[in-house]
């Protein structure tokens, strides 16, 4: 058995004529995650460079494979393969390379209804739980599922549970919610079967945005903790171009 | 010059496409676009428009449209027809595959869509404003078209006006798309399922459900079993737009225009790109059957296509609209200077 992720042969994965998955594992983990960032950092490389990756339409990292979506039309889905398969065996492990963002989280018993589940379920007291999850240094290890949101992880074993045996028909916009070793948060009203532990302020997505979507997979995130007047009192700075959803996001530490 | 057209009545399932929203996936942003991107460019073509032309996609009853400022000329591709209302009261029907003008005042009314999608192109396209990149509605995000959504009653949009003496209308026979079993390429998780599945897949027609939208057609047919019961649920990768993903219960669901970026059922197999655009005229209860081809014949089918449609838009002839004659821009009209004036 490998030990380590670096000693998982890249695989090249077909998603029709028109994507290939570069598989680096088959789990969620940082290691595995790191060279899927690896991959995608290089091909951004060369992708302007080299004519090859012209056809290159998308670049989409998840938890253990990037997929790039390509222009099927020139018929060069082989040469595609071969020059990614030789940039995925040399990439290497990316280090957290994307932003770094601390967003105001805000944990008042009708933002938070499975707040107290969790607890129980744990062994904790609401205020380790919120503790705990304040503690977590996320990494945003892709966006999906819809657009803007953030899977984020790993949460610590204590706050790990299955999703909701029944999902909700309408969790509200800004939930922050749990499932598994994963975080996330809806970035606007959908149905969602992942415990709600809290909400925050600052939107996930504005299609107006230059940069819709708030996070990017190899972000990584803080929560920190807000009075129910702050958070309304961010929401309005928001809302009125008071401050922007920049903002929160933290200048880089000097080494 | 710019012409109006507002919606007099949404009709049903009816949204603004184009080719779709290149470049956004990583944001979790579905590529969206014309689910039969075939059927589009006819459309489109008969009325001189480029490919990249956002039309109307309709999916079950079409809309009623007004024109508010004229003229300019429409065409429509699929199992769908309409009629014109004149402001005078004239009536005349419109068949899809030819072009029709029309002027301040008249009512274009688009019967049911008899097939699984159906185009209507304008002069110059649709000229919504462009939303990341493309027109095309993406409902889950709400951005493009009109507002994000399907259409409505009291919507309008711009699109092209003709030039005077621009008369001629255009037409074509109906686009045939291939027939025989939908082509796909076999993975990317085909190590998830049992040693039978692929065959079980390839053996059996599947047939259409009900549960089918832009975001993807759940089939109804032989069940696909897992290699285990820990097979049937993946640690999410990326998804596209044909892609077959079997759930537990063993039934296929094909992914569609609209469809999530990323996905936790493990694929079996993905339709080829040349076969997309059938998937489009896919109605619920029809039968369709899957054969794998590699992808050096995914590719040699999609050039085929193209040279086929290359021909098709070529045998797009000219001719002059029965009604709605103006005898005076008629005899200045380069179309038909030829016919009339004795050549020397």
């Amino acid at each position: 058995m490998p030990t380590s992720s670096q000693r998982f042969p890249p695989r090249l994965l077909p998603l029709g004529d028109s994507a290939w998955t570069v598989e680096f594992g088959e789990r969620i983990d940082p290691s595995i995650h790191a060279r899927v960032m690896g991959l995608g950092a290089a091909l951004e490389k060369v992708r302007t460079v080299d004519p090859l990756f012209a056809q290159v339409l998308d670049i989409v990292p998840t938890f253990r494979s990037l997929t790039v979506h390509y222009d099927p039309l020139p018929g060069r889905g082989m040469a595609l393969r071969e020059a990614l398969r030789q940039l995925a065996e040399g990439s290497g492990e990316a280090t957290l390379a994307g932003r770094r963002w601390c967003l105001p989280a805000c944990f008042d018993d009708d933002f938070a209804p499975d707040l107290s589940v969790l607890a129980e379920r744990g062994g904790l007291s609401r205020t380790a739980v919120i503790q705990a999850l304040l503690d977590c240094e996320f990494r945003v290890y892709m966006i999906g599922f819809m657009p803007g949101f953030p899977y984020l992880g790993d949460l610590p074993e204590a706050l790990r549970a299955p999703r909701r045996r029944t999902p909700r028909q309408a969790v509200p916009a800004g939930s922050i919610a749990v499932a598994g070793q994963l975080c996330g948060v809806y970035p606007w009203a959908s149905p969602g079967g992942w415990h709600l532990l809290g909400r925050t302020p600052v939107p996930l997505f504005v299609a107006g945005d230059v940069e819709p979507s708030l996070l990017a997979a190899g972000d990584s995130l803080r929560w920190r903790a807000v009075s129910r007047s702050a958070y309304e009192e961010v929401a309005a700075d928001l809302r009125h171009g008071c401050r922007t959803r920049r903002d929160f996001e933290q200048a880089r530490e000097t080494v | 010059m710019i012409a109006t057209i507002e919606v007099i009545e949404g009709g049903h399932g009816n949204s603004i496409q184009d080719r779709g929203r290149v470049g956004y996936r990583h944001m979790g942003i579905a590529v969206s676009g014309q689910l039969d991107a075939i059927f589009a460019r006819c459309a489109n073509a008969l009325v001189g428009n480029a490919e990249s032309a956002a039309c109307l996609e309709m999916r079950a009853t079409g809309p009623t449209l007004k024109v508010r400022a004229g003229a300019l000329r429409v065409a429509m591709s699929g199992e769908v027809a309409a009629t014109i209302q004149r402001p005078d009261g004239r009536q005349r029907r419109l068949a899809a595959w030819c072009s029709a003008s029309l002027d301040n005042g008249d009512v274009l009314k688009i019967g049911a869509i008899a097939g699984g999608t159906a185009y209507l192109a304008v002069s110059g396209g649709i000229g919504v404003v462009p939303q990341l990149g493309s027109r095309s509605t993406y409902l889950r995000a709400a951005i493009g078209g009109c507002d994000g959504r399907l259409l409505a009653a009291g919507d309008s949009f711009p699109c092209r006006r003709l030039e005077r003496d621009d008369l001629g209308e255009y037409r074509a026979t109906p686009w045939r798309h291939d027939g025989g079993p939908i082509r796909a390429i076999s993975g990317p998780q085909t190590d998830c399922f049992g040693l039978t599945a692929l065959a079980d897949f390839l053996a059996q027609p599947y047939t259409v459900s009900v549960e089918s939208d832009r975001m993807g057609m759940r089939l109804a047919g032989p069940a696909l079993a897992h290699r285990d019961a820990d097979s049937a649920d993946i640690v999410s990768d990326g998804v596209a737009p044909g892609a077959i993903q079997v759930p537990g219960d063993g039934q296929p669901i094909v992914l569609l225009a609209d469809c999530q970026t990323v996905g936790g059922y493990p694929k079996i197999a993905t339709v080829i790109t040349a076969d997309l655009c059938r998937l489009g005229q896919c109605r619920p209860g029809a039968t369709i059957r899957f054969a794998l081809v590699d992808l050096a014949t995914a590719a040699a089918l999609l050039a085929a296509r193209e040279a086929r449609w290359q021909h098709w838009r070529e045998s797009i002839r000219g001719h002059l609209p029965l009604d709605y004659v103006d005898e005076n821009a008629l005899y200045r009209s380069n179309l038909i200077g030829g016919v009339l004036r004795a050549e020397p």
